[in-house]
């Protein structure tokens, strides 16, 4: 992590947030990026939540890790979440690593950086938090607002709170609910980190020691939930990484087993550890139908937003029966609601990479409700 | 716009709120909602037509109306529309419960098995008919329960569900049909639509 992360645009949110833990943090900072051009009538705006991992850099490249920014594959000029014709804005989640308030940002009160200090967040502090956004561009209505996995926990959130501020929203790969199993990952992702010596119960940002080990077996079980059975076997199947027979030793032999080494050391080089802890975490405490008393049909209940659900036949971590719960409840509430399972074998990644049937739907659904959208009086 | 569709589509108020059940590639819906300002969804079982219709900025939820219909409330739409495929369910029986229950009033259209081209095929040459409205064999037919109009308006006086209107089509004429004349328009018409509640 020997990144700059000054010269990005982020705002100080002055008024005093009041988390879910009960503290209150105020004076913190934002960070987000825009593409495209917002109009006149400032309708064609939409706001895009990340995932677990992600940050702003949606499109293009990504000044601080130098590569391309992580949803290029749908979103710049010309593509399905076109910037030549719409305004995107995205922003780092509170918690995060990318210029928002996370625990590596040092602690006013004794000069040390907060570490597991930090309070802990959840996917409504996030929301509640980039929000002010808004304010600071002075958008009333966004055209919509869209993300996948946790990025659709997120849409959700601020469609609960904020029903008056999107005309559309779409929840990609995700969920209303963490469940046991998705729990159960994020858990062994933390061990993973927590087991590391160098993570030295989050102290580690003095000496730049810092447990990569640990972050990159995060990342390399995780990685494996992304992908389906069948798109691992196509990829890898039992293919010997440059060599031509059994090395009979442990290292990585095969292809598959390369593939994970390599994402698990690149992602320690963009991502700290506490921050995959914490954000993990508000993951695991996402529940909205707990927010509401009567369950999850009443987060949505008077609203006009027309929702899109979009699930990939082959994600087992936030399977299609997870977004089809999200549709019970709409319909229970008679919210407006599309929904679609796209078939395809790359698992829960299909979001990220190029899969045209997705795209093709996004783009139809983002075109056509801007038509009706800068029509509304 | 086809017959029927214009004939469903002048049986609804505007601004109603409709579920066209099997609406296809939405062109029923998209027609209803610019020409009738009616609050319109779908729910469609094919991938393919239910990304046509989001594409077309519909709201339409791919799944099974055999399974899928319980979701909605009671009453949730004023009308829900059901054409042409009653016969192809597993339980049409359960289904056609399902539909009185979320809407007000349900517009079910129904390929007519008595009608006179269908048993002339059956009585004359002795094979399963095939028409315009029935374009399968017997071996690759989705249609599970063929019913005439006679049958599905006996059907609903046995169950005490309320006709409201029935209209039959024949190409492009269409007529009233009611008790009286049942005997006579089981025979001539190749689609029968129902209103009931």
């Amino acid at each position: 992590m020997n990144y700059k992360i000054e010269n990005i645009k982020k705002i100080i949110v002055t008024s005093p947030l009041k988390l879910d833990c009960g503290q209150i943090i105020k004076d913190f900072p934002i960070a987000y990026e825009t593409y495209g051009e917002l109009n006149e009538k400032k309708n064609n705006a939409i706001l895009i939540f990340h995932a677990l991992t992600g940050d702003q850099f949606v499109a293009g490249n990504n000044p601080i890790t130098d590569k391309k920014g992580w949803w290029t594959t749908a979103v710049g000029p010309g593509k399905a979440i076109d910037t030549d014709k719409y305004f995107i804005i995205c922003a780092n989640v509170l918690g995060g690593c990318m210029g928002s308030f996370g625990p590596k940002d040092i602690n006013k009160e004794n000069d040390q950086p907060y570490g597991l200090k930090f309070p802990v967040i959840t996917v409504k502090d996030m929301v509640r938090a980039q929000e002010s956004i808004l304010e600071h561009l002075k958008i009333n209505k966004l055209l919509s607002v869209l993300g996948g996995s946790m990025g659709g926990m997120q849409v959700l959130q601020f469609c609960a709170l904020y029903p008056d501020k999107t005309f559309s929203a779409i929840p990609i790969a995700s969920t209303a609910s963490h469940n046991a199993q998705q729990i159960a990952l994020n858990e062994l992702a933390r061990q993973a980190i927590m087991s590391d010596p160098l993570w030295n119960k989050g102290n580690y940002y003095q000496d730049e020691k810092i447990p990569k080990n640990g972050l990159a077996v995060a990342r390399m079980a995780a990685h494996i939930t992304y992908m389906s059975d069948k798109g691992l076997q196509e990829k890898f199947g039992r293919k010997l990484q440059e060599k031509k027979d059994y090395e009979f030793t442990f290292n990585a032999d095969f292809q598959i087993e390369s593939y994970l080494r390599h994402q698990g050391k690149v992602f320690v080089e963009r991502f700290d550890a506490n921050s995959y802890l914490y954000i993990s975490r508000a993951m695991d405490y996402f529940d909205l139908s707990k927010q509401f008393k009567n369950g999850l049909s009443e987060a949505f209940q008077n609203h006009n937003t027309k929702f899109l659900i979009i699930s990939f036949s082959s994600d087992w971590l936030y399977p299609t029966k997870n977004s089809k719960d999200i549709v019970i409840a709409l319909n229970a509430s008679g919210a407006n609601v599309a929904f679609a399972e796209i078939k395809t074998d790359k698992g829960h990644d299909s979001f990220l990479v190029e899969e045209p049937e997705f795209l093709k739907t996004i783009k139809g659904f983002l075109d056509s409700n801007f038509e009706i959208f800068k029509n509304e009086k | 716009m086809k017959n029927e569709f214009k004939i469903i589509a002048n049986l609804l108020p505007s601004q109603s709120r409709v579920l066209d059940v099997g609406c296809g590639d939405g062109s029923l819906i998209e027609a209803l909602i610019k020409e009738k300002n009616i609050d319109a969804r779908g729910i469609e079982l094919e991938e393919d037509k239910v990304k046509e219709c989001i594409s077309k900025g519909l709201s339409v939820i791919e799944g099974d109306a055999e399974t899928e219909l319980s979701q909605f409330p009671n009453k949730a739409f004023d009308f829900v529309i059901l054409s042409q495929t009653l016969q192809a369910f597993y339980q049409p029986e359960n289904v056609l419960a399902q539909l009185l229950r979320i809407g007000g009033r349900v517009i079910i259209s129904i390929p007519n098995f008595g009608y006179w081209q269908i048993r002339a095929s059956l009585l004359i040459f002795g094979k399963m008919p095939i028409t315009k409205s029935l374009p399968y064999t017997w071996y690759n037919t989705p249609n599970l329960h063929m019913c005439s109009i006679k049958d599905f308006y006996q059907f609903c006086e046995k169950k005490k569900i309320k006709i409201e209107r029935v209209i039959g089509i024949n190409g492009e004429k269409t007529s009233s049909i009611y008790r009286i004349n049942l005997e006579m328009k089981n025979l001539l018409s190749e689609v029968g639509i129902f209103l009931i509640r």
